[in-house]
């Protein structure tokens, strides 16, 4: 069994992370009832002798000592990360983990990634150094960042250049909160297109999130719980928004709701790597399958169930169910249209009581209504994990490479051009040592190349099938 | 007569699993309308050519497990220990970490290099377990990296290991709609690898066990151990031991091999169905339980079934044995070696022409070894083969 390092970077990548780490806690506890620390534990847990003080030894079998999560925080700011280490997972981490400063990054892309990246960069590569050692057989780094303010953005994507200097063979996903048309961080779109060029070039699969959608999700199910238009009730605990059960006890702060969605994505995304099932899907294959040219690696992700009615005996019209809603924008955690764009491939991964036919028909009845590129027609790679999530029966994480991404893109560097023509804000970033006018050009250029590549796959939607001839042999 | 089966993969060791209970079931079960004597013989032939007997224990399969990921082994080896009637031996596994990664090129050109020694040695010592080895068994899967992958390379091993050990790959032929995205990539490189070193290639497609499944058996939720059940069966059906008053069988995998076109085959077994008209090299009837010697088998030597240039009496060969297998009162097995698997080596070979057209995931390959040229000599070889079987 392999492990994953979580590297989060900044105030919404540490407490997306807060949440992961918490919710994560939780499943394993649901699933490991004899308190054994096991390799499904170990995927991202240490489990260290604390009698001799935080600094004991690893433990690799036995029973569950002190378990410390394999992670690494990383803020400019305290506020976070303090809170973190005062909140209920204070024993989950150890202050060797963390890399904090106090004045923050000003929203500024190039203070993050030039400056800081600097000035910790020895700090960074030991600290990571030491949590690789302490795995057995590491995999994969999960880095969880927001791309519209200094930090995250930042140094976040200074540490994904750095992974992949330091460590090469080891798999890169990050997972990127893209900032929204009204966001207030007025330099939002010149700190995403900086970092884009950093995700185009070094990372192995990016999970782009828009806090509209999740923030629609969420409200979604409020307003269902409320005007009681559910059936039945829904089970508290079982709703992917909430933490019922797990160790914060504290009143919910606003984004809680919306971090445990993107914390449910990661959870799913490697729950076949760590818990045995029919047909295994680890995280090398979700790289191989969904990654048909290097650049093309942005994946749109939808989750379901988000909540469970009280009644768990799911007939299958209900787990068809959870197959069409994967397929809906509602359960999307990106704004697209992935139904009127073009596939190039897509990965299912069922959790729960869920067998091949079941995922079959669906597949069969799903696919007339979706467009393939011709090259990969029956493009799909499925994963079976026989552990379902907590408080539900199964659940569904859909992962499609799709061309409708291209219009965030698309988006995202007309917002920057309507700066960037007027140079507003540029002396910002110019002062910094190492920035220049060409880092501008060069990530704006990067991402055109990016949409230009998007653009080529799209002008072959609907156009007739033409098979590529074959090799003629000589009879 | 032994037969040392190696299991490759998830796929594999999940069936090799199935089918190792299978075997050990049908062994230890009523004995339908053959004699104690014929019974007990019938049993120590069975012990003999997939167990190994120990003094205190129960029967060890003879097998060895290899996969590039740890999960499914455990679950095998628990599986088999916990049944209390057979087990695997408690040192013929091999497994690494982190998996293939679905990726054929990683299971041939860095796990098969890096892990042969410890794997052959497993096989090694399995093999000089047995008093007379009669071949090897794999099972493997196309789609997938290791099973794929590494099989084509352990193959290549036992070959230049064994050169004159006959060697048999079960191979599963994926669900048309998807399993893997470049099961396509896998199955082509996978298929014409073997087809240098292996003696023939024995085929299961995951499509038509699930049609099995859902018509004749009229299962609701098909989950895959019920399919690797039924393969597990129609497996056993064919490798199972005869009791010696069978027919005699001139060499232990009956079809005369001797008689073959240029290219190794590929056969497929199917049960109790009438064959479509697919022109046949040759056909291997195995028929066990009640009533097997007064059978009218004139049909199956019908010269319309088989290509022009061969006597149909000479590639036609029926098995029959009264033991009844598996609780079935009778029951019937067909290998063939026909054009029954042209289509879909065909749609196979098509679609990953046409991925590989467009360049489609080529990176993923390269990058541990594979390169484009590399491709285009396995598209050649498998056109070769198409080519054939549709000129029979």
């Amino acid at each position: 069994m392999t492990q994953s390092v979580v590297v989060q970077v900044g105030q919404c990548g540490n407490q997306v992370g807060c949440r992961f780490w918490d919710l994560a806690l939780r499943e394993h506890a649901a699933v490991n009832k004899k308190g054994i620390y096991d390799e499904a534990l170990s995927s991202f847990f240490r489990n260290v002798d604390t009698r001799s003080g935080d600094t004991g030894p690893d433990i690799y079998r036995g029973k569950i000592c002190s378990l410390k999560a394999r992670a690494l925080l990383i803020d400019m700011e305290e506020g976070v990360v303090n809170e973190i280490l005062q909140g209920p997972l204070r024993d989950v981490f150890d202050s060797k983990q963390l890399i904090t400063d106090v004045s923050g990054s000003g929203n500024n892309w190039a203070v993050g990634h030039k400056i800081y990246g600097c000035q910790y960069r020895e700090n960074i590569v030991e600290k990571l150094r030491k949590t690789a050692e302490h795995c057995d057989c590491l995999q994969c780094f999960f880095i969880i960042h927001s791309m519209g303010g200094g930090t995250g953005s930042g140094l976040g994507t200074f540490v994904l250049n750095l992974l992949e200097e330091e460590f090469p063979e080891v798999y890169r996903f990050v997972t990127s909160v893209y900032p929204s048309g009204e966001d207030d961080v007025i330099t939002s779109p010149y700190n995403s297109v900086l970092a884009m060029k950093e995700l185009n070039e070094h990372a192995d699969c990016v999970l782009p999130i828009e806090n509209e959608s999740l923030f629609e999700i969420v409200n979604k199910i409020h307003q269902m719980i409320n005007s009681g238009k559910l059936g039945s009730t829904v089970k508290q605990n079982s709703l992917v928004t909430s933490s019922a059960g797990s160790a914060k006890t504290l009143p919910e702060k606003p984004f809680d709701a919306m971090n445990n969605i993107v914390a449910n994505l990661l959870l799913n995304l490697t729950s076949s790597a760590r818990f045995e099932g029919s047909l295994n899907m680890d995280l090398n294959e979700i790289s191989m399958n969904l990654v048909p040219f290097p650049r093309l690696h942005y994946l749109v992700s939808s989750l379901t169930p988000l909540y469970t009615l009280a009644d768990v005996n799911v007939p299958s019209r209900r787990l068809d169910q959870m197959f069409s809603d994967a397929f809906s924008r509602d359960h999307q955690l990106i704004r697209a249209d992935p139904k009127h764009s073009l596939y190039l491939a897509c990965a299912l991964l069922v959790r729960g009581n869920v067998q091949v036919s079941d995922l079959r028909r669906n597949i069969e009845r799903l696919k007339p209504s979706l467009h393939f590129v011709s090259w990969n027609q029956e493009g799909w790679k499925t994963g079976l994990c026989s552990v379902p999530p907590v408080g539900h029966s199964h659940s569904l994480l859909a992962l499609a490479n799709n061309t409708c991404v291209k219009p965030t893109f698309i988006e995202l560097k007309d917002r920057f051009m309507k700066l960037y023509k007027k140079k507003a804000h540029l002396h910002h970033y110019l002062q910094i040592d190492g920035m220049e006018q060409s880092c501008f050009s060069e990530a704006v250029s990067s991402l055109s190349d990016l949409i230009e590549e998007y653009n080529e796959l799209d002008a072959t939607k609907g156009g007739p099938r033409i098979d590529a001839s074959r090799l003629k042999i000589a009879v | 007569m032994s037969i040392v089966t190696v299991q490759l993969g998830q796929c594999g060791n999940q069936i090799g699993h199935e089918l190792f209970s299978a075997l050990c079931r049908d062994s230890r079960g009523t004995h339908g309308l053959c004699s104690n004597n014929e019974n007990q013989s019938y049993q120590d032939s069975c012990k003999e050519r997939f167990f190994c007997e120990e003094e205190s224990a129960v029967p060890a399969a003879r097998a060895v497990l290899v996969d590039m990921e740890p999960k499914v082994i455990s679950q095998a080896l628990s599986m088999a220990a916990s049944s209390g009637h057979w087990r695997y031996s408690s040192h013929s596994h091999f497994c690494q970490k982190q998996g293939s990664g679905n990726n054929w090129a990683n299971g041939y050109c860095v796990h098969g290099p890096r892990h042969k020694e410890a794997i052959m040695e497993l096989v090694q010592r399995e093999a000089e377990r047995c008093d007379r080895l009669g071949g090897f068994l794999t099972i493997m899967s196309m789609a997938g990296g290791t099973g794929s992958g590494l099989g084509a390379f352990v193959t290549q091993c036992l070959r230049d290991a064994f050169p004159t050990s006959f060697i048999l790959n079960h191979v599963i032929w994926p669900y048309g709609t998807g399993e893997v995205i470049v099961q396509n990539y896998n199955s082509v490189l996978t298929l014409s690898h073997l087809y240098h070193s292996s003696d023939a290639l024995l085929v299961h497609e995951n499509d038509v066990i699930h049609k099995i499944c859902a018509q004749l058996l009229n299962i609701k939720q098909i989950s895959f151990r019920d399919v690797n059940q039924v393969i597990a069966h129609q497996l056993g059906s064919v490798f199972q031991t005869f009791t010696c008053f069978s027919i005699f069988f001139p060499n232990p995998k009956g079809i005369d091999w001797q008689v073959r076109p240029p290219q190794a085959g590929s056969c497929i077994p199917c049960t109790n169905k009438a064959l479509h008209f697919n022109t046949s090299i040759a056909n291997l009837l195995i028929l066990r339980g009640k009533d097997v010697h007064s059978v009218e088998l004139g049909s199956f030597q019908d010269p319309s079934l088989y290509t022009s240039w061969l006597n149909p009496q000479d590639a036609f060969t029926a098995w029959k044995t009264p033991r009844a297998f598996n609780k079935y009162e009778k029951s019937a097995a067909l290998v063939s070696n026909s054009q029954f698997l042209l289509k879909p080596l065909d749609s196979i070979v098509g679609k990953a022409w046409n991925m590989f057209a467009s360049k489609a995931y080529l990176h993923q390959y390269t990058k541990f070894g594979i390169q484009e040229e590399d491709f285009l000599d396995c598209f050649t070889t498998l056109e070769q083969v198409i080519s054939s079987y549709t000129n029979l």
